[in-house]
């Protein structure tokens, strides 16, 4: 019945148990322990991973450069202490599958040594380009999990005449609140950032939406921004999945991102709120991106807090860190409950695309049997972009996966909210995960079978080629035979004429 | 420490099958209460017959199709499938109706089909409108309002439901049923309708089906429903609104020949089928606009047969006819994907 009155920009979502007052009013605590050895993964963001240019052996500084970015889209690794190259070697991601991915070990010497900066001394007197080099040197990706560098982003930006910054602040799932306390205590320096960005892009206006579960953090934002009548605070109800900067962007503004492009189409740019705090700190203090805040939480966790954790850091220490009990961790996931990875162990590293720790007790992950479904359709009003999730999972148990595309399964976000209201408890984000991913196989077997296709027709092109070339050679070298022969029989019967004629005159003479 | 790894969400809501069926089943509560303190024992006798049957028939099948039994009893949607069987009959039916009620909504409407969540119509409307059909006699035999304890005791109330002692009871037509006969006769209506009474027929101090007089106590159930979410008001509304549209048009048109809005409403299984059966999750189309077109041919349909009809009654044969147009209007009915139009085209840029 209430759902007449809601503000038609906004679909479906849900309030799931928020789990946040643990953690939300809590300082960021910057106090943990310098690890002794930190591991450093060459890839932390989208796009090509960087590459090491340090030795084994060689003395680093803090935030000196580890490996440099290749390509367009890839973003730089810096030291987050100083200390000994100590090995680089291939060490379990912070991934479900947790497969060896490159990495860099630094044995910390304790002396936490920076390499000499260079601030600059008024970070608005910079032309947008070195704001934008500055922030890609520095090695900021979207903290909101997306990891997309943020250079690239903010100079498709300035090329694609930009109207709107738009800042997610929305953090929407559960347990998380590192951005909430990151506003709460650096609304100041955020802001800074953000004004940053919008220099770095020509852009001329920004918003920032925060959920409205988080009161103190929009109230240390609107003081930030009272100064800069070009930003405005926003807040937007507490909804799961709220921080889809694309829901986010409808709620606000009631512009809409067309299904085959992106926010530049438009003319917006969405970035992370703990990004915007990211770039204040490569620009303004020339620091690169080498700690982040991450909220560790869950019933396994003694002190739920937020923590100020160098990249690098395993995750054991840090759960040591707050008191975790082990034995009690019957889920451990990177990132929040919704959309986050369960990871399969403990001792992986923070990296960049981290904001939460949660260490799950039995009772919070509880899971009921799968029943069949009863077409409650409850998935179709809580999906966020308009699908039917129930339509579509049973065409993908049907192997039909030509029909769930029909329905839309390439617009699906996979953020979860259909298997979270499922009074039957089906793995509905399972099945559409599960069909994205043989649909990409399929799509690379029949890349494959192209190329194969092409190289095929490629060989019977160039032997096609090559017979003719041969046939026409044959054909030139008939001709030249044929030629020559002509000429030598023609050479042969102007011999026997001149003979002929010579007979003839000699027998004139002799009469 | 090893943790095993699985795919999000980690966490989900509370509300599971079961208890989306007890919440219905809660909200039919009083209207069954009041159904017993009308029509006494025989009624409850017939209630536990079609529920005990029910669940009995559940268990058949599921043991003949080899699977275990017990957690799909749990789920509550047998029980509730009784019950709603047992709301259509008329109170004082013999129990063998009961039971053949269940047979056909388990049996038939359920689980041929392959079980909870994949039969095409509304279990407990396919056997109301087959017992109808088979049964016209027993299934039109409408007992007076006999109160608990002021008519037949416990143990004469067994004669009535597992004897033959119904014929006794006095007996007398509903509402629309007059009005039906009263044409037939070439009475007008006001001639058949003289003792209507608009009230008692709202609160439902009148004859007719078990768990369908009171539309006062079946619409709170429904609102309430509503209200925790359980079902939504677009089905609902649509129906009732058609309904009333089209009866109040025709009323004004000619007030001798067609019943009005408030009488409409008030009769038969409009207010159950509304908010119990036009709702039922398996067999209403998904989406919101689906659902509402799904209430409107609902309300037209009942209209159509209970005007110009063979039945006096339109509401089974209404949501019948409805639920086999439900995959179609699924088909159709989408709601429009995040940054597509409705054709599924990408929007334009300068549209966004």
């Amino acid at each position: 019945m209430l759902s007449l009155f809601e503000n038609p920009r906004l679909r479906g979502g849900i309030h799931a148990e928020e789990h946040k007052v643990e953690t939300s009013g809590v300082p960021i605590a910057q106090g943990m322990p310098l690890p002794k050895r930190l591991y450093i993964p060459v890839q932390q963001h989208v796009g090509k991973p960087a590459e090491p240019l340090v030795k084994v052996g060689e003395k680093v500084l803090k935030g000196q450069l580890l490996a440099y970015s290749q390509g367009t889209i890839s973003a730089p690794v810096h030291a987050p202490s100083s200390g000994l190259i100590a090995d680089v070697l291939d060490y379990p991601a912070p991934h479900p599958s947790a497969l060896p991915i490159r990495t860099i070990v630094i044995e910390t010497d304790g002396l936490d040594e920076w390499v000499p900066l260079q601030i600059p001394v008024d970070p608005f007197e910079l032309q947008p380009e070195e704001i934008c080099m500055r922030v890609g040197a520095a090695g900021v990706v979207g903290l909101g999990g997306a990891v997309f560098p943020s250079a690239v982003k903010l100079d498709l930006g300035r090329k694609n005449q930009i109207h709107t910054l738009l800042i997610n602040a929305g953090e929407c799932e559960p347990y998380l609140t590192c951005d909430d306390r990151l506003m709460q205590e650096r609304a100041a320096d955020i802001v800074t950032g953000i004004r940053l960005m919008l220099r770095g892009m020509n852009a001329p206006a920004a918003i920032i939406g925060i959920e409205d579960n988080k009161q103190e953090a929009y109230d240390a934002m609107t003081v930030a921004c009272a100064a800069y009548p070009e930003i405005t605070v926003r807040q937007v109800p507490t909804r799961y999945p709220m921080g889809w900067d694309r829901q986010m962007l409808r709620y606000l503004t009631g512009w809409e991102i067309p299904a085959d492009g992106r926010a530049t189409d438009i003319g917006v740019v969405i970035h992370n709120v703990a990004t915007a705090y990211a770039v204040f700190k490569a620009v303004c203090l020339a620091q690169p991106l080498i700690s982040r805040v991450v909220t560790v939480s869950g019933g396994a966790v003694g002190k739920p807090q937020n923590v100020e954790v160098l990249i690098g850091s395993l995750m054991t220490e840090v759960l040591a860190y707050c008191d975790t009990d082990k034995a009690a961790i019957s889920r451990l996931i990177m990132g929040g409950p919704m959309m986050g990875d369960a990871l399969p162990r403990a001792d992986v590293p923070v990296v960049k695309a981290c904001n939460g720790i949660l260490a799950l007790a039995a009772e919070e992950i509880e899971t009921p049997d799968v029943k069949p479904c009863i077409r409650c359709s409850t998935c179709v009003g809580a999906c966020p972009v308009g699908l039917l999730p129930l339509e579509m999972a049973s065409r993908i148990k049907a192997n039909q996966l030509d029909a769930a595309v029909d329905l839309g399964l390439k617009d699906c976000i996979n953020c979860g909210t259909c298997s979270y209201v499922c009074p039957s408890n089906i793995p509905l984000v399972h099945y559409f995960k599960y069909a994205s991913g043989e649909l990409y196989k399929r799509q690379q077997m029949e890349h494959k079978s192209e190329q194969t296709k092409r190289l095929v027709d490629d060989r019977n092109q160039r032997m096609e080629r090559i017979r003719l070339q041969q046939e026409e050679e044959a054909r030139k070298a008939a001709e030249a035979r044929a030629e020559r022969q002509r000429q030598q029989e023609a050479a042969k019967a102007a011999a026997a004429a001149a003979k002929a004629t010579e007979a003839t005159k000699v027998t004139e003479e002799s009469l | 420490m090893s943790i095993k790894p699985v795919s999000g969400p980690h966490v989900i809501a509370v509300r599971r099958v079961d208890e989306i069926m007890g919440l219905v089943i809660i909200a039919l509560v009083p209207a069954t209460a009041w159904g017993l303190l009308l029509f006494g024992f025989p009624a409850l006798y017939l209630c536990s017959a079609t529920i005990g049957s029910a669940l009995l028939f559940e268990a058949m099948c599921l043991k003949m199709k080899g699977v275990e039994a017990a957690p799909f009893l749990r789920d509550r949607s047998a029980i509730l499938t009784g019950l709603l069987v047992a709301m259509t009959l008329p109170p004082w039916a013999p129990w063998w109706i009961g039971v053949a009620g269940s047979a056909i909504a388990i049996v038939l409407g359920k689980q041929v089909y392959g079980g909870l969540g994949q039969n095409l119509f509304n279990p407990a409307m396919l056997a109301r409108v087959a017992l109808l059909i088979s049964f016209p006699i027993e299934m039109t035999t409408w007992v007076n309002v006999n109160p608990l304890f002021f008519g037949p005791g416990p143990i004469d109330s067994l004669a009535i439901t597992f004897g033959n002692a119904g014929a006794d009871a006095v007996t007398g037509a509903t509402t629309l049923g007059a009005v039906k006969t009263g044409f037939s006769n070439h009475l007008t209506l006001p001639g058949s309708l003289s003792d209507y009474n608009g009230f008692l027929s709202f609160i439902g101090w009148e004859r007719g089906s078990f768990g369908e007089t009171s539309s006062l106590l079946v619409l709170g159930g429904g609102l309430w429903l509503l209200y925790k979410r359980v079902i939504q008001w677009h089905g609902p509304v649509a129906l009732l609104a058609s309904i009333a549209l089209l009866s109040t048009v025709f009323h004004w048109i000619d007030s001798s020949h067609y019943l009005g809005p408030w009488a409409h409403l008030n009769s038969g299984a409009i207010m159950l089928l509304a908010f119990f059966i036009a709702t039922d999750y398996v067999t209403s189309p998904n989406t919101p606009a689906g659902q509402m077109l799904f209430g409107a041919g609902c309300g037209i349909l009942i209209f159509i047969i209970r005007t110009w009809g063979g039945y006096p009654e339109g509401s089974g044969f209404a949501i019948l006819l409805m639920n086999a147009t439900t995959p179609l209007i699924d088909h159709y009915v989408r709601p429009r994907i995040y940054g597509r139009y409705r054709n599924g085209r990408p929007i334009d840029i300068s549209q966004s």
